[in-house]
């Protein structure tokens, strides 16, 4: 139990000296645990992080994927004369994603929020950019984290879901005609139609 | 309503204050001391900020007008919406559209002679900490849990430790928390150091309901799916760029009348204004009796916390009058951790010491044994050991003396996270930091002389 009479007492002979020094602004627990999960980031070789409003705000940063197996790469050949053979070389290069983190001062009670930024030719994203991954949405747990997400993020474009889409149209070609939804990505990611939308180049 | 001549005199208005006030008991604390003088005294020193003036805060605001408490001050960022009348009795027809914080404090004003009310029409976040610092006690009616994170951490940061770990108990800045959901209630007395904090048990609350989005794109099932598509999707979809305002009227009609076009086409029914209302805005319909019972409860407990006429709830009061009434009081426990209201480990340091020297003695030390720590202070990232680009912005900071890094200040609060062992297993860990420069004059009440 407090004596708050005494601190009153206190307060008034206080009064004149005020030596204590004001108390700065706390970090929130949100920003500290966002701390550690950014300072504990592995990222995998296919994707790099910036910081587009500098090293003291953690809440905002983007991420590029550049997937290096899967539907969405591009194989580049290149071809060279020797005086023996003709050698092929195939490069393979993958399309740029980029996807835009908020966190909010409530992490991790809630998910960070993610958007795409590149419009991308993909069942489970849509072209205002949602992107429908369990762990940001229904599936999210605090002890969950950056790591995880980004993690996801990687396995839509390796591992594409035809089940519960938000591109329908695209979900339907990947799940009967896999050769054209092939053909209808590298178009898309090359800068051209599917359909009635444009995709502008992101290769 | 009663008029002016029929106000009773102030001494009998206050008869019953009076008697807890002037007698003593078996069940006051230890430092309580009876006098006919109490009720003066109290008014004429404590100063009590209520934190919101809607359902809540108006009942708060007459219950501690009443209670003897003359110095209050009122903040609410909101105006006056016509839904708000059935239970904010302070507020009339010809008010809508004005600040609450301001009405309701000439209303209670114009009641309670005596009594003087400062209101501030603003954000709690606009106001600097030490706005906050003039107030003994701090009683919340809050309707988020964000905002209670937010006065929490500005409360729990006036406290201060010594060098035995032990809270200095005048540095406690005491809160009272409630909050009503439709028909249940709660009333805690926060006292940072002794009581948990608010983020000490936050990990208690329940995750939000979230649908998946191809749920909501693809095969809705209920009303509440039609609802958030329209919400989520649809809205970006014909108005790009523009945000959606739950608090806009003709947003919410506009999310109505595409939610009932969806139910439609899938055969769903159930969906109305008032639940895609609560659906949006996560509303559950607010009842005036709860807010009244809750309300009395914490101005009761500031009242026992200044005057010590009664021992506090300790310390978590829940109510649930859905079939009845029942109340419990239960007692949570700190999280001694806690990132908050915790002690944290104190360091001490040369003011020559350089940032990269603290990061040796981190994994020096017996009780953190931190490896590859990361160190932050009040969100300045003084060194990230990782990823890549944050690692070189900076490296500069590591040849830096802390004393320059914290801002030339005697002691400060910083967070370091790193690997830890525990058990033989190397872990993650975060921790708190008290930093105490050797042979700086400042705050007497850290000791740094004793070496522990």
């Amino acid at each position: 139990m407090i004596n708050l009479f005494k601190i009153k007492g206190q307060k008034k002979e206080e009064a004149a000296s005020a030596a204590g020094k004001p108390p700065v602004k706390k970090q929130s627990a949100g920003e500290l645990r966002l701390h550690k999960d950014i300072s504990e980031l592995n990222l995998p070789k296919t994707t790099s992080i910036s910081f587009p409003n500098g090293k003291d705000d953690l809440m905002n940063f983007e991420i590029i994927i550049r997937p290096d197996e899967g539907y969405y790469i591009i194989f580049a050949t290149s071809l060279s004369l020797s005086e023996f053979d003709f050698i092929f070389t195939v490069i393979s290069r993958g399309g740029t994603f980029v996807f835009t983190f908020q966190v909010s001062p409530s992490y991790p009670h809630e998910p960070p929020k993610v958007k795409c930024k590149t419009k991308v030719y993909h069942p489970n994203i849509d072209l205002e950019g949602n992107v429908c991954l369990n762990i940001l949405r229904e599936d999210w747990k605090p002890v969950l984290n950056i790591n995880t997400v980004i993690y996801g993020l990687n396995l839509l474009f390796t591992q594409p879901n035809d089940e519960d889409p938000l591109n329908h149209e695209a979900a339907v070609v990947l799940r009967d005609n896999p050769k054209m939804f092939e053909a209808n990505v590298k178009r898309a990611m090359a800068g051209g139609y599917v359909g009635q939308h444009y995709f502008p180049r992101c290769a | 309503m009663a008029t002016p001549d029929a106000q009773p005199t102030e001494p009998a208005r206050w008869r019953d204050l009076d008697m807890l006030l002037s007698r003593p008991g078996n069940l006051v604390a230890a430092s309580f001391d009876p006098s006919p003088t109490l009720r003066d005294e109290i008014g004429s020193f404590a100063e009590v900020l209520v934190v919101g003036a809607g359902g809540l805060g108006c009942e708060l605001l007459k219950d501690l007008a009443l209670s003897g408490f003359k110095n209050l001050h009122v903040i609410d960022m909101d105006t006056i919406d016509v839904s708000n009348l059935n239970r904010q009795f302070l507020f009339r027809v010809q008010d809508v559209g004005k600040s609450k914080a301001q009405v309701a404090a000439k209303r209670v004003m114009e009641r309670v002679s005596g009594v003087n009310i400062k209101p501030h029409f603003c954000r709690i976040e606009d106001k600097e900490i030490e706005f906050y610092s003039q107030f003994h006690i701090i009683v919340l009616g809050l309707d988020s849990i964000e905002a209670r994170s937010y006065i929490n951490s500005v409360a729990c940061g006036f406290l201060e430790y010594d060098s035995n770990d032990n809270p200095i108990p005048e540095t406690a800045k005491p809160m009272v928390d409630g909050g009503t959901e439709g028909f249940k209630g709660h009333a805690r007395v926060i006292i940072p150091g002794t009581t948990p904090c608010f983020e000490c048990n936050i990990w208690l609350f329940p995750p939000q309901v979230k649908f998946p989005l191809c749920t909501l794109a693809e095969t809705p099932r209920t009303a509440a799916h039609c609802i958030e598509y329209a919400h989520l999707i649809k809205w970006d979809e014909v108005h790009p760029g523009k945000p959606f305002d739950a608090d806009d009227a003709e947003h919410m009609q506009w999310i109505y009348s595409e939610a009932l076009k969806r139910a439609e086409l899938f055969g769903i029914s159930g969906v109305t204004y008032s639940l895609t209302q609560g659906v949006v805005k996560n509303i559950i319909p607010a009842i005036a009796s709860t807010n009244a019972i809750i309300s009395a409860a914490c101005a009761l407990e500031a009242f026992k916390l200044f005057s010590g006429c009664s021992k506090t709830v300790s310390n978590y009061l829940t109510y649930n009058g859905l079939e009845g009434t029942h109340i419990k009081v239960t007692e949570f426990v700190r999280d001694k951790d806690c990132l908050v209201c915790g002690p944290g480990t104190l360091i001490e340091l040369d003011t020559s010491a350089t940032l990269s020297q603290f990061i040796k003695m981190l994994e020096e030390h017996p009780n953190l044994r931190i490896s590859k720590a990361s160190v932050t202070h009040e969100g300045n990232n003084l060194y990230m050991q990782s990823p890549e680009v944050l690692e070189q912005m900076t490296r500069p900071n590591l040849s830096v003396p802390m004393f320059e890094l914290l801002k030339e200040v005697p002691c400060a609060t910083v967070h370091a996270t790193g690997m830890a062992e525990n058990n033989g297993k190397k872990v993650s860990s975060l921790r708190k930091l008290r930093v105490a420069f050797k042979g700086v004059i400042g705050d007497s009440k850290m000791d740094t002389t004793e070496s522990s």
